[in-house]
């Protein structure tokens, strides 16, 4: 797709919407929200980017290889899982500590936070590389595999 | 910790062990192998020195024990134990290991994959150390299929050769089925114990030996053993799997392994052993085995192959001399355990190095090496001497030992005399063509020019061979301290083993003796024995082999076939399967279990609800109904943001929010294949539209009918009230339903997305792959059969 109109809001929104769905997964403990759906969200943001631009953009734009990502995220969950055993209770118990911060009260930091991170860029991976693929078969040439989807 | 340590070492150093090989590749270039070999043997080094330093007080009959709780709930415990048998397999496995290590540095020199090799055989070797040191059948068996899986890769190791992948699948194939049944066995032994733990169920003999069980069970955990231990019908797998590297044949093969099975009848002798069932089969299976795998070995001329099928016979030999149970026997089976992985990994280094510095892997064609490699020559002449059952060596003892068990066995005591002095006459003519052969007569020409092999692939045959020596002739040193804690923890009482080289002229001697001259006479007449031996490759339809290729091949045919019939690779029949097996289960249930709905207790009606209703029917009738794509897709996400509605109202915005997501997702992916799909035409015929309407209404029926049950149940006991109490104080939050995805049910939402990601490597795989011709639908695994 090749629109200024498109390109010129991707650049304002994609921001917006990458901050959000961090605000999104972070709050999902006490309010409605999530890794899921922040993931989600981020994926969209993506997603607009490789409209508005180009597949290949959107690739350089994310750095890592999506592969990768996918691996990086159910790592992270795995290691709050892991973070059970090390203090002797089952895998994937809950450990939670209490941080006082001056002027802004308590904060309740936890190793399901953690696996809630693993979920949102594991969801991030998986969506945009679904995308992505999609996409850069739009770009190919169409003959040689328009017969073959008869069914 | 000490033994856990020694167990979970080999699995940490073994992952790490490709970055070493690496590491050690920027120092010393393209000798990375060699000292990676070199560095890594330090790992087994030294646990062998750890298990030496604990010989003296194992033999004095101290036991040491630990344990941690695995999964309590369950009654698996990570425990370990070493006593006299653990300690002679464990001493094995990690000295064998450590010569092995140095041997593959420079076998496999300058090999891509080296790193990944060290990390097969490490992890194997901690899988090993696992089997023999548990001291809980149930962490025993996780060890136990460990050691199939890492043999599986070690195997497969040259993964671009079609035979190493078969024969690698093979392997997997038997000893995998026959660690099926053998967990069946270690469950019923633990149900009827009443424990898991191996020293309680040891010690309730009774028990186990009365109950009703007792035959299922022995029959069960022996197939496990057989399949590993390469019993007859199960033996095909072994040869087979000389397909892998040398190093791998030389460890797994000869010495480790194939011996697992052997320590588990070894180690359950005291519990299972001497009843009748279990002296018949397998003192029956090891006679067997013993004569077909010499038998089978008459016919071979490839190196490997030969000590593959003598390592069948002398498996069958331990397995009858565990079967026959007596205190001589097991004393005689223990010290041919030892003896065997001496000579035999000594021999297969050999045969190795034979293959590394010519080229040639037939006996047939090898003559003369003596002059170009006297070294090598000396130690196949000591390996070949003590499998021959030469004095002074290792193998004269053992044999001396199982023949004087057999005389005085109370059962068959002359019928197993006879296959014993036929099986070692066979097991001599194999030891003549692979260590005196290749080395004597006029040298001939080699595809690679021989010469003496460098000091890494000396290093490993040689010290075993001079083991062989040692163990004969200062049996107090190392023999006896080994071979008589092992046979007392065999017999579950004290035995009076001892290795002693002498035994005076008696019956046995002369039936070793006798032995020898006939192998030595058939090796001499050759030629003549060859006919006769290949005659017997038209029996060859009717071998284990055989049967093992047809019954994979059947396995294959039908799933084809059922594959065929129910994957359509249609979306609308999936659905219909789907729909109407899920309706005639839930229905059945409904109809059979639970009163008939009622009405009684809806809440009232609101228009707001009824309006969204009335929106998500319309445009789920226009998206049947449409007659441009476009319009459908637009009716689906109308429908689905009806649904996102009945969310909101109902107080649960996480779905709602993930709803909405999820339709603006759908939305771009449908907008991105637009273009590529098909004409937008109705397929179906007026009796499918009919059929198609059926299904719907009728599981639209089924899902009202649940919701009016659902409604219909009191809510006091419901669970989520329980879940919302304890969500903060438990959980730290408030949000109900993130707390049970990320830390109630985290274990859940983690076997979930490990799912998506799999999805999407296929997706992945599908898009990227479909623009290569097309061929047969399905083709799996075409190179399985033979």
């Amino acid at each position: 797709m090749n629109s200024i109109i498109l390109r010129t809001a991707t650049r304002f929104l994609m921001p917006l919407i990458l901050v959000f769905s961090v605000v999104i997964m972070l709050q999902g403990h006490n309010k409605p929200g999530g890794g899921f759906i922040g993931g989600l969200l981020a994926a969209a943001a993506f997603s607009l980017h490789a409209l508005a631009f180009d597949p290949r953009e959107t690739r350089a734009a994310l750095r890592f290889d999506l592969r990768t990502i996918i691996a990086t995220g159910l790592l992270v969950a795995l290691g709050a899982g892991i973070a059970g055993p090390l203090v002797g209770k089952p895998i994937f118990t809950g450990v939670w500590t209490v941080v006082a911060i001056p002027g802004m009260g308590e904060i309740h930091l936890g190793t399901p936070l953690l696996f809630d991170l693993g979920v949102y860029i594991v969801v991030i991976g998986i969506t945009v590389l679904m995308v992505l693929s999609l996409v850069e078969q739009e770009d190919a040439p169409a003959s040689s595999s328009s017969k073959q989807e008869g069914r | 910790m000490t033994l856990l340590a020694i167990v979970m070492s080999g699995f940490v150093i073994g992952v790490l062990a490709p970055w070493v090989v690496r590491a050690i590749g920027g120092v010393a270039g393209g000798r990375a192998g060699v000292g990676a070999g070199w560095a890594l043997a330090a790992l087994p080094a030294t646990i062998a020195c750890f298990l030496l330093s604990h010989v003296p007080g194992v033999a004095a009959g101290r036991v040491l024990s630990e344990s941690f709780p695995w999964i309590p709930g369950l009654g698996i415990d990570l425990s370990f134990t070493l006593d006299g048998l653990s300690l002679l397999f464990a001493l094995l496995i990690s000295g064998i290991g450590a010569l092995i290590m140095v041997y593959a540095g420079r076998y496999l020199a300058g090999h891509p994959h080296q790193g990944r090799l060290f990390c097969f055989l490490l992890l194997f070797m901690a899988s090993m150390l696992g089997v023999v040191l548990a001291a809980n059948v149930l962490t025993l068996f996780v060890f136990w299929e460990l050691t199939s899986i890492t043999s599986y890769l070690l195997i497969g190791f040259d993964h671009r050769r079609k035979e190493a992948r078969a024969a690698a699948l093979q392997a997997l194939l038997v000893t995998g089925l026959g660690g099926l049944a053998m967990l069946a066995g270690l469950l019923l032994m633990g149900h009827v114990a009443g424990t898991y733990s191996i020293p309680e169920i040891l010690a309730r003999r009774e028990a186990l030996q009365s109950h009703a069980l007792a035959p299922a069970i022995t029959v069960l955990v022996l197939l496990g053993c057989f399949t590993k231990s390469a019993q007859f019908p199960f033996h095909f797998w072994l040869p087979g799997a000389m397909e892998a590297p040398t190093p791998i044949s030389a460890y797994l093969h000869s010495s480790t392994m194939v011996k697992a099975g052997i320590y588990l009848m070894a180690r359950l002798t005291p519990a299972l052993g001497s009843t009748e069932l279990w002296q018949w089969l397998v003192t029956g299976a090891g006679g067997v085995t013993m004569l077909a795998g010499a038998l089978l070995a008459m016919r071979e001329s490839y190196l490997k192959r030969l000590l593959a099928y003598s390592t069948v016979s002398a498996l069958g030999i331990i397995t009858m001399g565990l079967g026959i149970g007596t205190e001589k026997a097991i004393g005689a089976a223990i010290a041919f355990i030892l003896a065997h992985a001496l000579y035999k990994g000594s021999l297969f280094m050999v045969a190795g190095a034979i293959d590394h510095e010519t080229g040639e892997k037939s006996v047939d064609r090898l003559s003369g090496l003596r002059r170009s490699m006297p070294l090598l020559s000396i130690i196949a002449l000591a390996s070949g001497a003590s499998m021959a059952g030469m004095a002074p060596l290792a193998g004269f003892v053992s044999k001396e030992m199982m023949l004087e068990a057999t005389l005085r066995s109370p059962l068959l005591g002359w019928l197993l005399t006879g296959s014993l002095v036929l099986g070692a006459a066979l097991l001599v003519v194999v030891a003549a063509l692979v260590a005196v052969r290749p080395f004597f007569g006029d040298e001939r020409p080699t595809p690679r020019h021989a010469h003496e092999p460098p000091v890494s692939l000396l290093l490993g045959p040689g010290v075993l061979a001079a083991l062989g020596f040692l163990v004969a002739l200062a049996p107090g040193v190392l023999a006896d301290p080994l071979i008589g804690p092992a046979a007392s923890a065999t017999l579950g009482a004290e035995s009076h083993t001892h290795f002693k080289i002498w035994h005076g002229l008696n019956l046995a001697l002369g039936l070793s003796v006798l032995g020898l001259l006939a192998g030595v006479g058939v090796y001499a007449t050759r030629s003549r024995w060859l006919g006769a031996a290949s005659a017997t490759r038209r029996l060859d339809g009717m071998t284990p082999t055989a049967c093992y290729h047809g019954l994979l091949r059947f396995v294959l045919v039908f799933a084809e076939s059922q594959t065929r019939a129910l994957q359509t690779g249609r979306l609308r029949d999936y659905l219909m399967v789907i729909f109407i097996s899920t309706t005639l289960l839930v229905g059945y249930t409904l109809f059979t279990r639970v009163d008939a709905p009622t009405f009684d207790n809806l809440a009232p009606f609101y228009w707001l609800d009824g309006a969204i209703a009335g929106l998500i029917l319309l445009s789920s009738l226009a998206a049947v109904t449409a007659k441009h794509r476009l319009l459908a897709i637009i009716a689906l996400g109308l429908a689905g943001l009806g649904v996102t509605m009945f969310y909101v109202i109902y107080a649960a915005p996480d779905l709602a929010l993930t709803q909405i997501a999820i339709e603006a997702l759908s939305v771009v992916l449908f907008v991105l294949v637009f273009r590529r799909l098909p004409d937008f035409r109705s397929l179906s015929t007026r009796a499918g539209k009919l059929r198609d309407a059926m299904v719907a209404l009728a599981g639209g029926a089924m899902m009202t009918g649940l919701v009016l049950m659902a409604t219909a149940f009191p809510h006091t006991e419901s669970v989520a009230s329980e879940l919302a109490a304890r969500a903060y104080p438990e959980g730290h939050g408030r949000n109900v339903v993130n707390v049970i995805l990320v830390d109630f049910r985290a274990l859940d939402t983690m076997g979930e997305i490990t799912v998506l990601a799999i999805a999407s490597m296929g997706v992945f795989a599908l898009l990227n792959l479909r623009e290569r011709p097309r061929t047969s639908p399905i083709r799996p695994h075409a190179e399985l059969r033979p």
